[in-house]
């Protein structure tokens, strides 16, 4: 199946990345390429494999539920671009 | 000084023949006159250095020395390390001043290890030749008109041109193997698991892994001792003993099986490349090594799979860069949307941004099945063939990469020519094997050659053998490029 331009805004869209109508034609021609090759997946007897997620098959560990961090707000949050009384600042969601 | 190993440099400062904050100005000094040609380091923070080699020269006295103890290291610049400025060659994170260390920086720091510097790298490690990088291009120093590979281009050129006598770096789909192998140096990716990503900016988390890259096995070996531990915060570290990794250096190789995939030696491997590995083999053989043919068959299929599987990931993983709590934020925007968008699309250059796209896609509704799923299929596939090849042999052997140094900005418009370059590395991260570069020889043209050494899970000790008794055996290691002999 080719892809096509709005597929390209679609997913732009999807991942929050402004892109306009110039780069999404400029990155169609790119991706188009670069699934031509990852179509070369569908020529493949997949049936009756299981897909492996991870290298080692572990199951993921659960630890206790309790505090093992200290509070670093202030530290963390002096790196931040907009801070007030200890929140992150963004722009007014809800008017 | 500058031109002794890491080993040699160990055994100075145990005999006391020269103090850490010597050896960490004689490092500061050579970056400071060289690192403008190569563009290897993106921070520097001499007085920071300086002070932990004076902390390294104060165990020393008080007799708490271990084999790093003193030793400069360079650090990519994807691990976070405390009050260093890390960036992941992105201007998403120009502004990032790690307020914590990476479990493997803090390993380091805690074998006494002195952070010389952060290293240049493909931005967000996604990338075969550093030219990706907010901070520009590396060069690499065997010839500056061509690229050091990537994404630890900074770390291997910064260890072939002797600014540092290690470096850390990180492997996805070939990033410590293939920068090795383009710079005439050595480098390692342990079994997925042996080092903890913790702190290790994630691009794709379930093939990234850390590991050393050094001049020679033995000094790896004596890296991978600190980087290598169980860290119970990332939740894929193996719970495992730990391991003296020097332990089998000594060993003979004789009767040692060398698999040899005939996939790494069909079309596509420049002829140069060819000829130094068959050196390297032939080498192998008069050590005492038998050689047994071995199959790959969905090896082909690796790097599709593989820019199905890490843009998946690395989508989801950059999902974290929006502007709200660290990192870049576009100066002007109306609402949170468009701080998003515009955060997004200024801070991410435009590989970041293709691959992110890409990942979007697939595992978007209607073709999750299609792409992530077959690609997960055919990631078990590629693992088997693996597993069957281990049967037959203790080691795989064959290029690290199909050519040698390419030309800056020779595939920098085709992204398709650019991700074939990883086409022998890749398969390994999917597997989740150990794989390592050493240098085996030089092309026509004078740069180097990369043999890759491929593992069976936690066989590092092993493929570090194998490594230091070759190095024994020949100086392809010991090579240095022109300018660097003063």
């Amino acid at each position: 199946m080719a892809l096509t331009r709005d597929d390209v805004k679609r997913a732009a869209r999807l991942a929050r990345i402004a892109i306009d109508e110039r780069e999404a034609d400029e990155v169609l021609g790119q991706l188009g390429r670069i699934f031509g090759m990852i179509e070369e997946m569908q020529a493949v007897d997949v049936s009756g494999v299981e897909p492996m997620s991870h290298a080692q098959d572990v199951t993921l560990r659960l630890r206790d539920d309790v505090v093992t961090e200290a509070d670093q707000h202030e530290l963390f949050q002096g790196i931040a671009p907009k801070v007030e009384n200890g929140l992150y600042l963004v722009p007014k969601v809800i008017e | 000084m500058h031109r002794q190993t890491l080993k040699s440099l160990s055994d100075a400062l145990e005999a006391g023949k020269v103090s850490s904050v010597e050896l960490t100005g004689v490092f500061l000094k050579r970056i400071a006159e060289r690192n403008a040609v190569y563009n290897c380091f993106v921070s520097i923070d001499e007085e920071r250095s300086l002070a932990q080699a004076g902390e390294a020269d104060r165990a020393r006295a008080a007799g708490r020395a271990q084999a790093l103890t003193g030793i400069p290291i360079a650090q990519k610049d994807i691990f976070c390390a405390k009050g260093w400025l890390t960036t992941c060659g992105s201007k998403m994170l120009s502004n990032f001043v790690s307020p914590y260390d990476a479990h493997v920086v803090q390993r380091l720091n805690e074998a006494g290890a002195v952070t010389i510097g952060k290293t240049n790298m493909d931005e967000f490690a996604m990338g075969s030749s550093n030219e990706t990088s907010w901070y520009g291009p590396v060069r690499n120093p065997w010839n500056t008109d061509t690229v050091p590979g990537g994404s630890s281009g900074g770390s291997a050129a910064a260890v072939a041109s002797r600014l540092a006598p290690a470096a850390t770096g990180t492997d996805t789909g070939g990033s410590i193997r293939q920068p090795a192998a383009l710079n005439g140096i050595c480098g390692l990716k342990p079994t997925y698991g042996v080092c903890s990503r913790y702190g290790m900016i994630a691009f794709a988390s379930s093939l990234d892994q850390a590991g050393p890259m050094a001049r020679s096995a033995e000094d790896m070996a004596l890296m991978l001792n600190a980087m290598a531990g169980y860290d119970p915060r990332d939740s894929t570290s193996l719970d495992r003993p730990a391991e003296d990794y020097t332990r089998n250096l000594a060993r003979p190789l004789k009767g040692l099986r060398i698999g040899l995939p005939k996939e790494f030696f069909a079309e596509g491997v420049q002829p140069d490349v060819a000829k130094a590995v068959d050196e390297a083999i032939r080498e192998y053989k008069a050590l005492g090594c038998e050689v047994v043919e071995v199959a790959l068959p969905n090896m082909r299929l690796s790097v599709p799979v593989y820019y199905v599987l890490a843009p998946a990931e690395a989508s989801s993983n950059l999902a974290r860069f929006d502007g709200a709590r660290y990192g870049y934020r576009t100066p002007e925007y109306r609402d949170l949307e468009e701080m998003y968008e515009k955060t997004r699309a200024e801070g991410f250059g435009a590989e970041v941004k293709r691959r992110i796209l890409i990942g979007t896609y697939v595992l978007s509704h209607g073709y999750y099945d299609a792409y992530y799923i077959r690609a997960q299929k055919l990631r078990r596939l590629i693992a088997q063939d693996f597993t069957a090849a281990f049967e037959k042999c203790d080691v795989i052997m064959g290029p690290t990469s199909p050519s040698t140094a390419f030309r800056l900005g020779e595939k920098a418009a085709d992204p398709l020519q650019m991700y074939l370059s990883d086409i022998y590395t890749i398969a390994v991260n999917l597997a989740g094997l150990p794989g390592m570069s050493i240098p085996c020889g030089f092309d026509s043209q004078g740069l180097p050659v990369g043999l890759q050494v491929i593992g069976n899970y936690f066989r590092e000790a092993q493929m570090l053998n194998v490594g230091h008794q070759y190095q024994l055996a020949t100086d392809w290691h010991t090579r240095a490029p022109a300018d660097i002999q003063t």
